[in-house]
């Protein structure tokens, strides 16, 4: 439906014209879809990665119902396309009219559209960080699994609680292991906000192809759309290289990527031991 | 047994102790006293024990029946209605901050230096303000030989300088009883003195210690009380120069016949 929509548009539209790209390009409300997709990938992002800490925890606990839970939990949400999960999730909370239209707001006025739909906010959230989580759980459990033991050990013979180990000694050395997955998590979290404008919210994806219903230019508004994407994974990559320098700052074998390395060689942390190499594989899905 | 020590409560004190590791019984009923400010090595051939046992005494390892008491005080298990049963989280960390652990393989912190390596428990475990912890891991590391590397970090230094950050954190938390499990075996030949010198030295503050060790000079020299195990039990006990001399047991002279060529 939506991509025979967007051919009978691209089939109405006159010829490619980079002066539309360009305005566009900073149009307050393609701006602010941008913006919606940040938000959402960063709130995701960040209840994701404690929900995959939870998991890891749920894993190992002594009860076996709770272990079960989290298996499950990691099947279901790794073995079905998070855009069905996106759209389960919208349904059943239409369903059982869990979140009504609560006000009219004017965020996109220039479309005619008064009303963001907020029914889609919450719903996308959830989902989105509840499949994150199931991914994180691999990536938090190998990056605490690539801790020695000892290190454990030698923290509860000071004295130290399961949870105080963790925070002080475990995590810490885990963060290392771990970033550079989540960073690559991230940037896919980035890029996948935009299967939400199926269920209707109106991130940059949904807005640009609003307009490109509306002014018949379906190929400058996702040329536009796709200049965003860019620009943000782009600044996004700056970010983790340099987290990644600091981390390894002072006296770690893994070698942080370049930029360049990043975007155009398909960078994988070198391998220092096997666990970090079975990071990089988890971080491709 | 140490004469001077009298009748006073044993630091630690371990019942008819038994282990498994799924079918297999490693500890098959050991029973240890260690007085205050006694030495005790433990030595005796490899998968013996000897390090199950230890982990023992901290709780590292559970145990399946009899007791193990720090000072008095049941680690890892009370009794409930006649039956054991393992003891919440925060009693046993209460009860292992007082037991300094040495490994064999350091196990330091690798992501901070030797100076936070050794601050960390007391500031996070018992709470010690920071100017505190501060001096009293200066002068911890300046009595280990190490007042010159206070800021390097565990990959900055040598094995045997590692061992010796690892004794000084361990001691940070004045520790009533000190385990250390071969702390000399993983280093090379040259390093083994410094950290043996640094134990003797601890040894003869009046630290309590238990030492598994294959270092038979440091057992000869340092020790109180030698003890031989064997399949998981204590095959024999006593001073170091008995037990070396005069071994009662067969397979105590086979060992020792090993070890000493
Ligand atoms: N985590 C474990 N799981 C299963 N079996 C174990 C475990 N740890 C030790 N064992 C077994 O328990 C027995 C005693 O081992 P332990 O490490 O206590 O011996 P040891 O006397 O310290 O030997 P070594 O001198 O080689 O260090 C061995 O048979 C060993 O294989
Ligand atoms: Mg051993």
């Amino acid at each position: 439906m939506h991509v025979a929509g967007l051919t009978v548009i691209a089939a109405a539209g006159s010829g490619f014209d980079w002066g539309e790209v360009g305005k566009y390009l900073f149009d307050r409300d393609i701006l602010q879809g941008a913006l919606i997709t940040v938000v959402m990938a960063v709130l995701s992002q960040f209840t994701g990665t404690l929900i995959g800490l939870l998991l890891y925890l749920m894993r190992r606990s002594n009860f076996l119902p709770i272990r079960w839970f989290a298996e499950l939990y990691i099947w279901f949400f790794r073995g079905t396309p998070l855009l069905v999960q996106l759209e389960l999730l919208f349904l059943s909370f239409s369903e059982f009219h869990l979140v009504r239209p609560i006000r009219q707001i004017d965020f996109f006025p220039s479309l005619g559209f008064d009303r963001i739909v907020l029914e889609a906010v919450l719903p996308a959230l959830i989902a989105f960080s509840l499949n994150e989580g199931a991914y994180m759980a691999e990536i938090v459990r190998a990056g605490i699994d690539s801790i020695d033991v000892g290190q454990m050990e030698a923290a509860k013979s000071l004295g130290m609680t399961y949870g105080l180990a963790m925070r002080r000694i475990i995590l810490p050395q885990a963060a290392r292991v771990i970033i550079p997955p989540l960073g690559n998590e991230f940037n896919n979290m980035l890029k996948n906000i935009s299967l939400a404008s199926v269920i209707g919210l109106y991130e940059l994806l949904r807005v640009a192809e609003a307009y490109g219903f509306t002014d018949f230019k379906p190929v400058e508004v996702v040329i536009t759309a796709s200049i965003w994407y860019l620009a943000m994974t782009t600044v996004w990559g700056f970010i983790q290289s340099y987290m990644e320098r600091r981390l390894n700052a002072s006296n770690t074998p893994i070698q942080p990527p370049s930029l360049m390395q990043r975007m155009f060689s398909g960078w994988r942390p070198k391998p220092v031991n096997t666990t970090a190499e079975a990071i990089a594989e988890i971080g491709q899905h | 047994m140490t004469e001077q020590q009298g009748t006073a409560r044993p630091i630690v004190e371990a019942t008819d102790v038994h282990k498994w590791f799924q079918r297999n019984e490693v500890l098959r009923g050991v029973s240890l006293q260690v007085q205050r400010g006694e030495v005790v090595v433990i030595i005796g051939p490899s998968g013996s024990g000897k390090t199950t046992f230890l982990r023992c005494l901290n709780h590292l390892e559970k145990i399946q029946s009899g007791s193990i008491l720090i000072d008095g005080e049941s680690i890892g298990y009370r009794t409930v209605d006649g039956r054991l049963k393992e003891d919440n989280e925060a009693s046993i960390a209460k009860i292992r901050a007082e037991i300094g652990m040495v490994f064999q393989r350091f196990n330091l912190f690798p992501h901070m230096t030797a100076m936070q390596n050794v601050m960390e428990a007391p500031i996070h475990v018992r709470g010690v303000e920071k100017d505190e912890a501060e001096a009293r891991a200066r002068d911890l590391l300046a009595k280990v030989g190490l007042g010159h590397k206070l800021e390097s970090f565990p990959a900055q230094l040598s094995g045997g300088q590692q061992q010796r950050v690892a004794i000084a954190r361990a001691l940070a938390m004045h520790p009533k009883l000190m385990l250390f499990d071969e702390a000399t075996s993983a280093l090379d030949p040259e390093l083994v003195g410094e950290v043996l010198k640094v134990m003797q030295q601890l040894a003869e503050e009046g630290m309590t210690m238990v030492v598994v060790t294959h270092e038979m000079g440091f057992a000869r020299n340092v020790a109180h009380r030698a003890v031989f195990m064997d399949g998981g039990v204590i095959v024999e006990e006593g001073p170091p120069a008995e037990v070396f001399e005069h071994p009662q047991h067969e397979r105590t002279k086979t060992f020792l016949g090993m070890v000493q060529h």
